[in-house]
């Protein structure tokens, strides 16, 4: 073990970690609006959309995420469009952890017991309001803890972007290791930093979780 | 999409397939054995030792799989461990399951109702019978929806065993679209592929899982 590998890098790998942070955020983003839309479509989208949602679901959960990837890059380049790799990256990203979330949602929204928005319809809510002051706020609440939980698994599934030729932490770090000899430390380095992006990651979730029980019921 | 040179491959993808299918059993058996194992462990009450476990478990289930494997395929030989593609990604894949398989585990332990153990203990069980006959068989019940789909997950985490040069499908597939410039005919294979096979997998734990909790959910008149 030759610590010092580590120190000399340590810079590119800080720059590397902000790759894969951004990758990943850029990724969570995309995979929420599409996770919301997915689990709309097959909640209340009607049967042939909620058929396309589960279809959707079942696709990208069923099919291993480097071969999303490589399918994204491939895919657009066999009708002569050249995919940037970045947007192949985020892309793949996002459109797996939408197919997660939506499943997260769906369950949280499910979770919310039914006589409520009878009692809303009852009293005269629309469903817009039902949905924007009834559902949303309590499914939330109930799908921060798993929602973090697939927030660090992307984080994780970040690393697979090397692949695609992203400088993220394991593509750095592969790099380094190439050129110092020392792989041992590269990518115990490189797991050091994705334990501490990890690790703040848990902490905000905690936080979050803490801050949305305000007002949940005992 | 060309469906015959799919076919000229056939025997090298289909020994692919056999190499998934042997890191995907071997590497989850390894996982299984070693997460119950440190489960019992930290079932002992020695403080260090379950500090140690807790490490072990978190630095695992921090870091990314590839970053492990990298660790262990070209970090392993700086200290002395020097192993094949294969074995390394089995070791891999079973030291990374063990972590996630350790976790369902110990959820399993605390899904027994204390009560349970208690009235064993006041009617003179020793802390082994109460373990083999109270805790394992209702904690093995409780476990298995996570287990199944733990090993759903595995199957789809042995696609990157390809990267460090393990000859299972997707590697095969790689080749075969190298030597031919089929790239999207191979990807295209493998997605189909492991969705039909992810699929057919969770159809099956499905059925397992409501055979064997079917005594644990009131019957409906039906």
């Amino acid at each position: 073990m030759q610590p010092q590998v580590i120190v000399h890098a340590l810079a590119y790998l800080t720059l590397a970690a902000g790759m894969t942070i951004y990758v990943s955020i850029a990724g969570i983003i995309l995979g929420m609006g599409i996770g919301f839309t997915v689990c709309l479509a097959r909640l209340s989208g009607g049967p042939i959309l909620a058929r396309i949602g589960a279809f959707y679901v079942s696709f990208f959960r069923g099919v291993p995420l480097l071969v999303q990837l490589l399918f994204i890059y491939y895919f657009l380049a066999e009708f002569g469009i050249d995919v940037p790799a970045m947007a192949a990256a985020i892309g793949g990203l996002g459109l797996a952890s939408g197919a997660y979330q939506a499943e997260i949602l769906r369950g949280a929204l499910n979770a919310v017991p039914l006589g409520q928005s009878e009692a809303a319809t009852a009293l005269g809510f629309s469903r817009a309001s039902i949905w924007r002051r009834i559902l949303l706020p309590q499914a939330l609440r109930i799908s921060v803890p798993p929602l973090i939980n697939e927030f660090t698994l992307l984080l994780k599934a970040s690393s697979l972007v090397s692949v695609v030729g992203i400088a993220e932490l394991t593509r750095v770090s592969m790099n380094i290791a190439s050129s110092t000899y020392r792989p041992l430390e590269a990518y115990a380095g490189a797991g050091l930093f994705y334990l501490a992006i990890n690790l703040c990651l848990a902490g905000l979730g905690n936080l979050a979780e803490r801050r949305l029980a305000t007002g949940a019921a005992r | 999409m060309s469906l015959e040179i799919l076919w000229r491959y056939a025997p090298s993808l289909l020994s692919g397939f056999g190499v998934t299918i042997l890191c995907w059993s071997v590497g989850a058996a390894i996982g299984l054995i070693v997460g119950f194992a440190i489960a019992l462990l930290q079932r002992l009450r020695l403080a260090p030792l379950r500090w140690l476990l807790r490490i072990y478990i978190e630095i695992i289930r921090g870091t990314p799989f590839l970053v492990q494997l990298f660790l262990l395929y070209s970090g392993g030989p700086f200290i002395g461990l020097r192993l094949e593609a294969t074995t390394a990604g089995i070791l891999g894949l079973g030291i990374y399951s063990s972590a996630y398989f350790a976790e369902a585990f110990r959820a399993g332990f605390s899904a027994v109702p204390l009560g349970q153990i208690e009235a064993a203990t006041s009617i003179g069980m020793t802390s082994l019978d109460i373990l083999w006959r109270i805790s394992l068989p209702t904690m093995l019940v409780a476990t298995l929806p996570s287990i199944v789909n733990l090993l759903i997950i595995l199957s789809k985490e042995t696609v990157v065993l390809s990267i460090i040069t393990v000859p299972e499908l997707m590697y095969q597939m790689q080749t075969m679209a190298a030597e031919t410039f089929t790239a999207f005919t191979a990807i295209f294979a493998m997605a189909i592929f492991y969705w039909l096979l992810v699929e057919a997998i969770s159809r099956v734990g499905q059925r397992v899982e409501r055979r064997v909790t079917a005594f644990m959910t009131p019957a409906r008149a039906s």
